[in-house]
């Protein structure tokens, strides 16, 4: 086998073996919410806050991208608002807090902090015109 | 060293919500079986996606690379270089830390923050996982954000140009 198929086979194989373990926890988890907990239950019914509760949550879960759209996918399914679940995801991917300690060293703490902060504030507005646009389609 | 340790926060993850169901079921068993069954249905669910994704992600593992962007960031200006920062931030793959010695390297040459901005907001859109997304919530919606978020991504790269022009960062 070529050298090169070799590596990205490997490269990709172990990128989802690594998501894996946090799938299967999230896909459980969301299955024991969905039974125990009513679908009343989640989260408000303003759009702002929900998004900023979306937001908030995005910013603080890491992993791959794969595990939000699972999870926000599963959110919209119990009743959670698109916005919300938007916010999170956008979040999810553009917020770092867990990397922002590498961020800082990396690239400077002035620019890591503010690109997080903004993009915490953009996660939101994303969210509110993404959904905004699908209600004119 | 890190890699080992983030391969095993997801499994002490795993652990947890094992845990969690021992514990529920010795309060409440009768929930444990639905909650396994849904569980189920997700996975049944999102197993033909997998399959895809992983073809996507050796596709883009097989041809993309940190030093094939490398030779096409921070070379041109104008409108340009925002375009090539939203293309070099949806087509990167792998961890983000793979990334940042590569943008540290591209200040050094006088790529501005807005650029690393707009790139870093990119890596939000992911070739490989949109059928994972379209699965969930169809490709009208996948659509819409994507353009948003590349929109919305130079945006956030001009006002940290303008950041930086006024001598903040």
């Amino acid at each position: 086998m070529d050298a090169r198929l070799k590596s990205a086979l490997t490269k990709s194989a172990r990128a989802m073996s690594n998501s894996l373990p946090v799938l299967a926890g999230v896909v459980l988890l969301v299955g024991l919410t969905h039974t125990l907990i009513p679908k009343f239950f989640y989260f408000s019914k303003n759009a702002v806050l929900d998004s900023i509760i979306g937001s908030g949550l995005g910013s603080v879960l890491a992993g791959n991208p794969l595990t939000s759209y699972v999870l926000g996918g599963e959110l919209v399914k119990q009743g959670v608002s698109l916005v919300t679940v938007t916010s999170f995801l956008v979040a999810w991917v553009t917020v770092g807090l867990v990397q922002l300690p590498a961020e800082v060293i990396m690239l400077g703490r002035r620019f890591a902090i503010l690109r997080n902060i903004s993009s915490f504030a953009f996660s939101i507005i994303v969210a509110i015109i993404t959904v905004f646009i699908l209600g004119l389609l | 060293m890190k890699k080992t340790e983030k391969s095993y926060a997801g499994w002490y993850f795993l652990l947890t919500v094992a845990i969690l169901y021992v514990i529920i079921g010795l309060f409440k068993i009768e929930v444990i079986l639905p909650a396994l069954k849904f569980s189920l249905k997700i996975v049944r669910n999102i197993l033909p996606v997998f399959l895809v994704i992983f073809a996507l992600m050796v596709a883009f593992n097989l041809f993309i690379s940190p030093y094939a962007v490398r030779k096409y960031l921070g070379k041109s200006s104008g409108s340009r270089r925002w375009l090539i920062a939203v293309g070099g931030g949806i087509i990167s793959t792998g961890p983000i830390y793979m990334w940042y010695p590569m943008l540290k390297e591209l200040r050094k040459e006088g790529v501005q923050y807005g650029f690393v901005a707009t790139f870093l907001y990119n890596r939000a859109i992911k070739p490989p996982l949109i059928p994972m997304m379209i699965a969930y919530f169809g490709w009208k919606y996948t659509v819409v954000l994507a353009v948003v978020m590349a929109t919305i991504s130079v945006i956030q790269g001009i006002i940290f140009e303008k950041i930086e022009g006024g001598g903040f960062l």
